[in-house]
């Protein structure tokens, strides 16, 4: 991609077609920006060269609710930021305030909210899946997609009441029992989805247009993907091998047997394959986990009132989008003095600039799916 | 909650089973039904609902500790006094250094000591304290698996140091705290407002924000009310 010339005497850059930038804007109602995300794109013809995002529309001020509630209430909140993987966020915050105390939930729960967690994971990658097929142009995948997360979607009813915002977890544990049969549902789920998956890829994954328009698509090198922060299925598409249930594992991921998938090109055709091979390893744990879930209680020792000593955790959980970690300040009453919320989505974002500079104004469609953004947690 | 009959669930049966077979044993007799079935999994119908762990042995509450390692050794022989103390917080390593030196330590951390990733950079207001801010960057190293975690205190309107040089991600993690605290990042390429709209009066996370006061305003403005929160 050439550098904009400058004209001799003007200030106005000229382009390599002659005629002057011009600035698009992509957003904030566009469909394939996935909310309310705005993209102010500068190209020249088709070829973009610079880009730059506006973000906040879905401003809530969840850091600041977080110092005006206690610790358990503040919980819900945190579901309405990945809204598309609730049960993930609940896990992190959990865990984060439960390291604050000092406390560990116990074996049970800690199996029921991997095998909870595993399966957010497959429907937060089939939402992902569904909606970038469907920028692309391919309209087929959503059915199918959609068809599967409604099997998760009725165990998590089941098992909480809830369908997308689920508050399925409490600190220090689960607040319910599994429900009758949900080991044979779980199971029975991951038994078809195998198969699924391979309907999925038969779709997709040698369809010419779906190559053509993948691949080479939105480069992220490892360099740049690690400067910029990137992480989850992102930064395993571009050669690190690093998923933070093998690097630093929670709840009960020590016990399973897992693979992380990697690619090494970077481009959206390798983050495509990076999280097919995701769901069919999230089904690997679901069905190890479902059949060994120990018994006993399901809920640690801890008061109602929860007043963690004064100190500070910083605690991270590998979220279907990447790292979302959560750094907590106590001062020792029941409210905590700060919360932060290292949300994946949004330094994901701050990539897309690398990524659709020389790419044309289509390709920047492909590529924000392929960052698997959700503007919830991305303006919190 | 209904169940599909086609569905066999041999690992119901023993907690009923046994029931039926030893009807007036509520009490010791109960607790040994799931773990006589334990094995075959499905503890779900004979755990009683919302039982809870035996009481964990006390523990002294976690404290910051201070803390020494090599790392910390290595960082204090670079950069001396600018290193002012570590400590040790649930067992995350945390060092307090120097404002004017942030940049320096930080390019040392990333070439040096391979913390190759900041995970996180934030901010938290303690407005009580001469110098309220506490500007708080996450590190991680791939090649030790490790995080540091690095802080720095600020008074209001002294400027920080910019990492954004060091780490490109620093970008937008330094508008957002200048965004939500008013912290200026000095030497950041584009150091506006990220969440909220340019117009915007204070800095939310602030402490002493009102999070009421610009709401009042807005309502008694445009509905020509008294804001009734």
């Amino acid at each position: 991609m050439e550098e904009p010339r400058k004209n001799p005497g003007s200030n106005v850059s000229t382009t390599v077609l002659g005629a002057d930038e011009i600035i698009l804007n992509m957003g904030p109602q566009h469909p394939s920006t996935h909310g309310v995300l705005r993209v102010k794109l500068k190209l020249d013809g088709e070829r973009v060269v610079g880009s730059e995002c506006y973000i906040g529309y879905l401003h809530r001020g969840v850091e600041k609710i977080a110092e005006h509630r206690s610790y358990q209430q503040f919980a819900p909140y945190v579901d309405r930021m990945d809204y598309v993987a609730a049960v993930s966020n609940g896990l992190g915050y959990c865990e984060a305030v439960e390291k604050l105390l000092g406390v560990e939930a116990p074996p049970r729960a800690r199996v029921v909210r991997t095998i909870l967690t595993e399966l957010q994971r497959i429907a937060s990658h089939l939402v992902w899946l569904a909606t970038h097929a469907l920028d692309i142009g391919a309209l087929t995948p959503i059915f199918y997609c959609f068809r599967e997360r409604e099997e998760i979607l009725k165990i998590y009813e089941k098992y909480c009441g809830a369908r997308l915002t689920t508050h399925a977890f409490r600190i220090g544990g689960l607040q319910y029992e599994t429900y009758d049969g949900f080991e044979n549902e779980v199971k029975r789920f991951c038994q078809d989805f195998g198969s699924r998956i391979d309907e999925y890829e038969t779709l997709l994954t040698e369809n010419r247009i779906w190559t053509g328009r993948t691949k080479g698509v939105g480069i992220l090198t490892r360099e740049d993907a690690i400067a910029l922060g990137v992480t989850g299925p992102m930064l395993r598409a571009s050669g690190v091998q690093w998923d933070l249930r093998k690097a630093m594992p929670y709840a009960a991921y020590d016990q399973y047997q897992f693979d992380i998938p990697v690619r090494n090109a970077g481009d959206t055709y390798d983050r495509y394959l990076v999280r097919m091979e995701e769901m069919r390893q999230s089904r690997r744990i679901c069905l190890q986990a479902v059949d060994n879930i120990p018994s006993g209680p399901i809920m640690a020792r801890i008061g109602k009132v929860l007043k963690p000593p004064p100190g500070e955790v910083y605690h991270s959980i590998e979220a279907p989008k990447g790292e979302l970690g959560y750094y907590i300040v106590s001062d020792g009453t029941t409210q905590p003095y700060r919360v932060r919320v290292r949300p994946p989505s949004f330094i994901n974002l701050q990539a897309l600039d690398r990524m659709v500079r020389g790419a044309l104004v289509a390709d920047v469609v492909a590529i924000i799916g392929t960052t698997d953004i959700v503007l919830g947690e991305v303006d919190r | 909650m209904t169940k599909n009959p086609l569905e066999k669930d041999p690992a119901s049966k023993p907690p009923g089973g046994s029931a039926e077979g030893s009807p007036a044993s509520p009490g010791p007799g109960a607790p040994a039904t799931p773990s006589a079935a334990a094995p075959q999994s499905k503890p779900a119908a004979a755990v009683p609902p919302k039982a809870s762990a035996p009481v964990p042995p006390k523990e002294a509450p976690p404290k910051p500790t201070p803390f020494d390692n090599e790392l910390i050794q290595r960082l204090k022989t670079h950069f001396g006094t600018s290193i002012i103390e570590a400590t040790l917080d649930r067992k995350e390593a945390i060092v307090i250094v120097a404002v004017s030196q942030l940049r320096d330590i930080c390019r040392h951390c990333r070439d040096d000591e391979k913390f190759d990733m900041l995970v996180d950079l934030t901010a938290v207001d303690w407005p009580k304290r001469e110098k309220r801010f506490d500007v708080v960057l996450n590190l991680y190293s791939f090649a030790k698996n490790e995080r540091l975690r690095l802080k720095t205190h600020a008074a209001d309107k002294e400027s920080v140091p910019s990492v954004c040089d060091v780490w490109v991600a620093a970008n937008w993690l330094e508008r957002e705290c200048f965004d939500m605290f008013g912290i200026v990042f000095d030497g950041h390429p584009d150091l506006k407002r990220i969440l909220l709209p340019d117009e915007w009066e204070g800095h939310p996370l602030r402490k002493d924000y009102d999070i009421l006061k610009q709401d009042t305003a807005w309502v008694r403005e445009n509905l020509g009310i008294e804001s009734g929160q």
